[in-house]
């Protein structure tokens, strides 16, 4: 095992030797970064917040959001109220009540809807588990982080309509994800669409 | 009032009149020096402590209980605010267990990439740790502001990849739970290389300042039989000059390939704790540097590894890691359902905690806050 021993390097000083030099060198090291803030950028990283802001990185995540394709919230809604999220979620902070009827999912097959989706933001923790489990990629993570109330109660629980935001918003935040998701999706309708071609070609062929 | 165990110094001079009465204070939970919710009950004969007792719960937050009445997966995000200086580690720490338990291998590249994250854990915890330590002693703010400013480099890389800067929940069992760019490999090797340098100029501020040398050198020692008997790990126990580093012990994970030292203190006292964490960083940046050199392309997570219905078979597994603080061990048993039957932390600031008073007893009150500052404990890990 190769190991590097710590002398003490002045365990053989007397007290009268040490005449503050060393204080003078570490106060060479401020006044270095004193003046080195007004001209190099390493030295100087505060951002005056909010007048001045960094642009959030890519995969930066604060509260989940539920994503819905084309202009109608209600109607293009992903999310068809399986529950695992809701059952996945470490701190419980996620409520759904599913439909009674159901409506077409991006597919044209019927789904259910959740009648209720609630999150209660106060007690979500951002750990992102919801958007992992989700199989329909219905569930994402928002970079919205100013979102201060004086209501802490009704203000910071969350229900589906001001959950709902569109596919454009989540290509805007994650680019990259999102592109990969609409890939998958796409790649998913058409394979659903040959599908139906071909179920509906199946009853013509012993005719033919 | 004395209490009624005080022994340690004589009550009365050999003329039998008193010497003094002795105090007894209350330093916390809220005190700017204690790292958080913590509390030493002291007992003071002028201003020397003669009795110490250490209070903490009061950031206690039924982690382990929680842990065992949700999914494996669950507890994930929950190990992030154990430590919340190192959430990688934790994670580490924890996928490690669960992957014994379970007996999933880890994808080379995803070795790699924990290896990175807990070596550059272990940097920013070190450089805050001393910041933090030097502030203590008086040093207020600036040191400490530099080692925020670095510090803030690292977890902006932990950002770009995990989306948090502290809660990362980033290791998944059977690898990590997403891959890292060629821009961020760039990115982290230009900041490791360019560490070195800093550490040059924040070395030059304490390592031999007249003032630190006068109050951390014999202040604090802890001899070599009660750091063992005690079962103190990380660098409080190498700076007594006890050679165990479970990265080189375990070699857990890939740190068999790597070429590293261990740095040994001496005397055990608060300055050798200092320096060890000083070298133990530049052994960091070279774990880094191969570790960013070597590292290969491929999956990053295990084929078989799935996240939802995640079902160990019966059996138990403790494993455990270096973490910057010490060994961090995760116990689990499981019974074959979805969460765990038993899930124990092994905190090592909890433990490293428990030679408070023998590190106290004798010296003045002031030399209590520095001691406790070079233990490095994040009460969010002692207190669970």
């Amino acid at each position: 095992m190769g190991t590097l021993n710590i002398e003490h390097r002045t365990s053989n000083i007397e007290w009268t030797e040490m005449l503050g030099e060393q204080i003078i060198k570490g106060m060479a090291v401020t006044a270095r970064n004193f003046f080195g803030s007004y001209v190099s950028k390493e030295r100087l990283t505060t951002v005056q917040y909010p007048e001045e802001r960094l642009t959030p990185k890519e995969n930066t995540r604060q509260f989940p959001f539920l994503v819905y394709d084309g202009d109608d919230w209600e109607k293009g809604m992903r999310c068809v109220a399986c529950q695992i999220c809701e059952k996945e979620c470490p701190p419980q902070c996620i409520y759904i009540v599913k439909s009674k009827d159901k409506k077409p999912d991006y597919k044209g097959q019927l789904q259910l809807y959740p009648a209720t989706f609630d999150i209660d933001i106060s007690v979500c923790m951002s750990c992102q588990i919801c958007v992992e489990v989700c199989p329909f990629d219905a569930i994402k993570m928002d970079t919205e982080f100013e979102l201060s109330t004086d209501d802490r109660f009704g203000g910071l629980l969350f229900s589906k309509d001001k959950l709902s935001k569109s596919n454009e918003h989540y290509r805007r935040i994650h680019p990259t994800d999102a592109a990969a998701v609409d890939e998958h999706l796409a790649g998913e309708k058409a394979k659903a669409e040959a599908k139906a071609k071909a179920a509906a070609a199946t009853p013509a062929n012993p005719a033919a | 009032m004395p209490p009624k165990n005080y022994e340690i110094l004589p009550k009365t001079s050999e003329t039998g009149e008193p010497i003094g009465e002795l105090l007894e204070i209350s330093m916390g939970p809220h005190h700017p020096s204690t790292h958080g919710v913590f509390r030493m009950d002291l007992v003071l004969d002028g201003e020397t402590v003669v009795k110490l007792k250490p209070v903490f719960g009061y950031l206690h937050r039924n982690h382990e209980k929680i842990a065992e009445n949700i999914s494996y997966l669950g507890s994930m995000p929950y190990t992030d605010r154990l430590d919340y200086f190192c959430s990688m580690t934790n994670n580490w720490a924890y996928a490690l267990t669960v992957e014994k338990l379970a007996g999933l291998p880890v994808p080379e590249r995803a070795e790699y990439i924990r290896v990175i994250m807990a070596e550059l854990t272990r940097l920013q915890n070190h450089t805050c740790l001393i910041g933090f330590f030097v502030q203590d002693m008086g040093a207020l703010g600036t040191p400490l502001m530099y080692a925020f400013r670095e510090r803030e480099k690292i977890l902006d890389l932990f950002e770009s990849v995990s989306g948090a800067r502290m809660m990362c929940n980033y290791m998944r069992f059977g690898g990590v739970r997403c891959d890292v760019t060629p821009d961020w490999l760039a990115q982290a090797k230009q900041l490791v290389d360019g560490y070195g340098k800093f550490l040059d100029e924040f070395e030059a501020l304490f390592t031999e300042n007249e003032i630190l040398l006068a109050r951390t050198q014999g202040v604090g020692v802890l001899p070599r039989e009660l750091v063992v008997s005690a079962s103190i790990t990380g660098p409080m126990l190498r700076a007594a000059g006890v050679n165990y580093d479970v990265r080189k012990v375990d070699k857990y994970g890939i740190y068999g390939r790597f070429d590293f030292k261990v740095p040994l203190g001496e005397h055990g006292d608060i300055y050798d704790r200092y320096m060890v964490r000083v070298l133990e960083m530049r052994e960091s940046l070279k774990i880094l540097q191969q570790a960013l050199r070597d590292i290969p392309s491929g999956p990053v997570m295990d084929p078989k590894a799935k996240l939802r219905g995640f079902r160990p078979k019966a059996g138990e597994a403790y494993g455990r890691i270096e973490a910057p603080k010490g060994e961090l061990g995760f116990y689990l048993i499981s019974d074959g359902s979805p969460n765990p039957f038993r899930y124990r932390v092994r905190p090592p600031s909890f433990i490293n905690l428990t030679v408070l008073e023998d590190m106290c007893l004798g010296h003045r009150i002031s030399d209590t806050v520095v001691i406790l500052g070079s233990v490095d404990i994040v009460l969010g890990e002692v207190d669970r």
